[in-house]
């Protein structure tokens, strides 16, 4: 097994750690605040950049996979059962231990099932779904993709825009914490801070190693060293249409876990998360990321998210957003962090001064 | 439901779905030279009613208009000179982040130019409460403006493009951009000229829609979707085919809000249309072969 | 792969550090912080923004006039672009890393519900600039809200609708938190005042034609057309109802407080029928009216400043900054709770939506009286009198 590959993931690990020691030493833990949020949306994109860069399909709707993960366990975890915990079905739920009675800040006793179920739930939803809709959606090709996953979002958008049950426009608010292991809890409290650091990234390094398993399976590098031709794969006996699925469905349960995950530390969710703008930024992030290279995907998902949310750019942050995007579509359309990177941006602005270098020839 | 209750709800859905053609129109002439959607294709609607209403307190309304639409036109030329023209062979999706960039860069110019409130154009003709009946059902006489404009530039596209030298020479781009430039034509010009062209067919619609849907910085995204939508149901690069796709768009929504609760129209309209796609991959007015050559 | 690695170490370190600046000031007059939270771009500008420039505008003024028990104020910004996770984010933030006493806003309902049990297990004080009901119900103890209450505009609409004989109504909201509570409070006074509501629609903030929705609710046969909306589109309901021939008289809700809703709406705006707070007739208000130097103030000093019509939008944060101001004097101190509890103690004190008198149960502090009945007349606001 050539365990190279894996060098970025212990880079990865150490950096995590060297971050969490950092901020505790100056006393500036609250960046984690931020940094934990930034991992979950990481996942997410690291889903999408496997299933945009890998499997060459672009998904307009990944942001209603990550509302589904998210408002199923939101809503499962706050709709109260109390006035119906006699009915049959109940009682055998809280003899098998699936239930939680809580209560909240004002004292209103609250009995609801318990996330380890909802989470499960959410993420059975979210295969189903993702094969429902996988399975027709992948025929498409192009334009008629894009169309077709754009669509999925809008109706997920839609539905939870709409639905009395999962709050409307106002969303869903008072999700509790999510007790992952006993001790160890997915939470927004700021005493478990570091805590949710952790488990954050630590699914972030899972998620990336199994993507790197998926990457370097036989379909996986049939398709890559066919530069993504999906003739030639077949006719090497790979089943193309099997494995762009499976990834499709991946990336849509990374999406979901990352949204069960958020919401319980965020204690809520809105209608904003479902939006169409935020599946267009995750996929703008992938490609400004190197489309297939998980680990500027990963840089720029955290880096880009983290001054975001901490509202760095002020009035002008869909602004800025647009003109990285731009900036690097147009100097480094295969990504800013990668080797040669440098030179190549150098060559982009000597072509742009008059008398340039504008004959050379370069291979890209 | 009464005759003329059916007759209202054929009119708000033609109302609509005209607005979403015009978009479309704009998103297939530039797919049709170059290949790509530009998904600023909202912001040129939004940059003529917000540029032509600035202009209405200190000259006539038709004046306001035509420079708005000039001024919208060149920094659609700008557009294409600035961004896309430095770039050899660029792929699709390159092509869509740029543009998508490009949408929100321009709402957020806007956005700090203007402002965040709402504007409106006056009526072309009559007001606000002018209302005329048609077979009982009522209809504003900006509406047949919108239809009058929308029907007008589809013609006059048709004729341009078959028709006139110029026109040939960008469909001659549209199908082999190689082989066009051998023949002599000035592909690049041919471009240039498509975005030209796709701003100004934006602000015009943008003017026209205006006193009735109102001017708003962030209202080019939302009619991009609906437009993207219309111009992949019509199958990409067919401006007729668009247009009928805008109508049954258009009645498909309205016909849904008179049965079910209006919050649920999109999810209505858009599973139609994920089911004809299903379906027909290419567009309802399309052939397979068409869209097996115009993929990715 | 050497330096993607370093590239990768690089920028971690970079965005962890870059902003770990950390400030040293003198200890006296030490600025006093508070944080505000408002949708100055994205899907609410409309609120966020004037809400922002009020704020701006109001600390110059404070701090002009020698700050608040001495100290200079500072107002930190935060534009939220009305999603939730960044006015969460923001306000994790602002509790934690600016330290700060008070939190002012968000400009929507949905934003405040979420950071809501957030500020009050921080306990900091939230003012929120967003009007649904359940912002202020149950009490949080910390959480405070300006607008007035849906209830009121609900009751007022339905008063209104008993002088006039009306007794069958259709409602139309946009799908915003603003919307869903109005119809929520709607269809929970309706019965008591013997109005039915034969049906209720919602409808999405890029509208861009409402004739359908409208020709469905004409046909239930309705006296009167109630739209509960802050979104612009809602000016395409009256063009829309004169186009239909529909010609039920229309209500609004206290959200059509902005004169440029009258501009786009143009003559169709005519004889619309709405609750709202004085901000907008400030100037025919008497003399000896409580509000009235307050209103005269803030309308003249943001037109004069900003070159725009004041917006009750607008108000709404001037009401947060002058409610908080006064707590703290009265507490004479910047204590988190001693300020909480004076600005429960806060009575008759007139801000731009009404006379304020909080109390432990009452953290919106406004009356029903805090509206008064608006209509559209020749293109202004005017009063509406029988």
């Amino acid at each position: 097994m050539d365990l190279k590959r894996y060098y970025p993931v212990v880079v990865l690990i150490l950096v995590v750690i060297l971050i969490q020691i950092l901020t505790s030493l100056f006393g500036i833990t609250f960046y984690l605040t931020q940094l934990t949020m930034s991992a979950y949306y990481s996942l997410l994109t690291i889903g999408l950049c496997m299933l945009m860069g890998y499997a060459g399909q672009i998904s307009l709707g990944q942001a209603g996979f990550f509302a589904i993960g998210g408002y199923t366990t939101a809503f499962l975890t706050t709709v109260n059962l109390i006035d119906k915990a006699e009915a049959p079905v109940l009682s055998l739920f809280k003899s098998l231990g699936i239930m939680v009675l809580r209560e909240d800040l004002y004292g209103n006793k609250i009995l609801h099932l318990s996330p380890w179920v909802a989470f499960l739930f959410a993420v059975i939803i979210t295969i189903f779904i993702a094969f429902l809709i996988g399975v027709p959606v992948l025929k498409l090709k192009g334009h008629y993709l894009a169309m077709a996953t754009l669509g999925f979002g809008i109706i997920v958008y839609r539905v939870v825009l709409g639905t009395r049950a999962f709050g409307e426009a106002d969303g869903i608010t008072r999700v509790p914490g999510f007790n992952l292991l006993p001790g160890i809890r997915v939470s927004g409290d700021f005493a478990n801070r570091v805590e949710n650091y952790y488990i954050a990234w630590v699914l972030v390094i899972i998620g990336a190693i199994l993507l790197i398993n998926l990457v370097n399976s036989r379909a996986g590098r049939a398709l890559r060293y066919l530069h993504g031709s999906e003739e030639a794969a077949s006719t090497m006996g790979v089943n193309v249409s099997r494995y762009k699925l499976n990834v499709f469905v991946l990336s849509a349960i990374y999406a979901s876990v990352a949204g069960v995950f958020l919401t319980h530390f965020n204690a809520g969710i809105g209608p904003s998360e479902a939006s169409v703008m935020k599946s267009v930024r995750y996929v703008a992030i992938v490609a400004a990321g190197g489309m297939a290279n998980l680990w500027g995907t990963l840089i720029m998902a955290v880096t880009l998210n983290f001054l975001s949310l901490r509202g760095v750019f002020g009035t002008y942050d869909d602004a800025v957003f647009a003109v990285i995007l731009i900036v690097i579509m147009l100097f480094a359309p295969r990504g800013l962090i990668r080797k040669g990177v440098i030179s190549e941006i150098e060559f982009a602005f000597k072509k742009l001064k008059p008398g340039g270098i504008i004959k050379v020839k370069r291979e890209s | 439901m009464s005759f003329e209750q059916v007759l209202q709800y054929i009119f708000s859905g033609i109302t609509v779905g005209s607005i979403y053609a015009v978009v479309a129109i704009g998103f297939n002439i530039i797919y049709n030279s170059t290949g790509i959607i530009n998904f600023a294709q909202g912001e040129f609607v939004m940059m003529g009613g917000i540029i032509a209403h600035s202009f209405t307190p200190t000259m006539p309304l038709f004046l306001a208009v035509v420079l708005a639409v000039v001024i919208t036109t060149a920094v659609g030329s700008l557009i294409e000179l600035v961004f896309i023209r430095s770039l050899k062979n660029p792929s699709v999706l390159r092509m869509i982040i740029i543009t998508i960039g490009l949408s929100i860069l321009i709402r957020e110019i806007a956005l700090h130019i203007w402002d965040e409130k709402i504007r409106a154009l006056p009526f072309f003709t009559g007001s606000e409460v002018t209302s005329i009946t048609i077979f009982g059902a009522h209809i504003s006489p900006q509406v047949l403006w919108v239809l009058g404009i929308t029907a007008l530039i589809v013609v006059a596209l048709q004729f341009f493009f078959y028709f006139t030298f110029t026109g040939q020479a960008m469909r001659a781009c549209a199908a082999n951009r190689k082989a066009a430039s051998l023949c002599g034509i000035n592909t690049r010009k041919m471009v240039n000229l498509s975005f030209c062209l796709s701003a100004a067919i934006g602000a015009v619609a943008g003017c026209t829609v205006s006193p009735l849907t109102q001017t708003h910085y962030a209202m080019g995204t939302p009619l991009a979707i609906k437009g993207f939508t219309v111009a992949i149901l019509g199958g990409l690069g067919n401006s007729t085919a668009a247009v009928l796709a805008g109508l049954l768009l258009g009645l498909l929504e309205s016909f849904s809000i008179s049965l079910l609760p209006m919050a649920y129209k999109d999810v209505i309209a858009i599973s139609i249309l994920l089911l004809i796609l299903f379906f027909r991959p290419g567009g309802l007015f399309q052939s397979r072969q068409i869209v097996a050559l115009k993929s990715f | 792969m050497k330096k993607t690695l370093i590239l990768m170490v690089g920028l971690l370190l970079f965005t962890s550090l870059a902003f770990a600046g950390g400030e040293k000031e003198a200890a006296e007059k030490k600025p006093i912080k508070v944080g505000a939270i408002f949708a100055v771009t994205g899907p609410a500008s409309f609120l966020g923004a004037p809400e922002a420039k009020t704020v701006e505008m109001l600390v110059e003024e404070i701090n002009a006039q020698g700050g608040i028990l001495g100290r200079p104020l500072e107002v930190i910004v935060k534009d939220s672009a009305a999603s939730p996770e960044k006015a969460i984010s923001f306000a994790k933030q602002l509790i934690e890393e600016e330290k700060v006493i008070a939190i002012l806003g968000p400009s929507t309902s949905g934003e405040t519900l979420q950071i809501k049990e957030l500020c009050e297990s921080a306990q900091t004080i939230l003012i929120s600039c967003a009007a649904a009901e359940s912002i202020v119900d149950p009490v949080a103890s910390y959480v405070f809200k300006t607008p007035q209450k849906d209830s009121y505009a609900a009751i007022k609409i339905f008063q209104t609708m008993n002088e006039m004989g009306i007794e069958r109504i259709g409602v139309v909201a946009a799908n915003t938190g603003f919307g869903n509570a109005g119809i929520g409070q709607l269809k929970k006074y309706a019965p008591e005042h013997g109005i039915e509501i034969a049906i209720a629609e919602t409808y999405d903030r890029a509208a861009t034609d409402l004739t359908a929705v409208l020709t469905k609710i004409n046909a239930q046969g309705i006296e009167a057309v109630v739209n509960w909306s802050i979104v612009p589109a809602q000016s395409i309901i009256p063009k829309n109802m004169k186009q239909l021939g529909m010609n039920v008289p229309l209500f609004q809700s206290h959200g059509f407080g902005n004169i440029k809703y009258v501009e786009a709406a143009g003559s169709a705006a005519e004889g619309i029928i709405f609750p709202c707070g004085r901000l907008l007739v400030a100037e025919l208000l008497p003399d000896d009216h409580p509000q009235k130097n307050v209103l005269v103030t803030y309308k003249q000093n943001y037109e004069s400043r900003f070159n725009e019509d004041v917006s009750t939008f607008g108000g709404h944060a001037y009401d947060a900054l002058l409610i908080l101001k006064k707590g703290i004097e009265m507490a004479n101190s910047t204590d988190k709770a001693e300020t909480r509890s004076a600005i429960e103690n806060i009575k008759d004190f007139p801000g731009t939506g009404g006379v304020f008198s909080f109390s432990p149960a009452d953290h919106n502090g406004l009356g029903i009286d805090s509206f008064e009945m608006l209509t559209v007349k020749n293109g202004k606001f005017a009063l509406y009198k029988e």
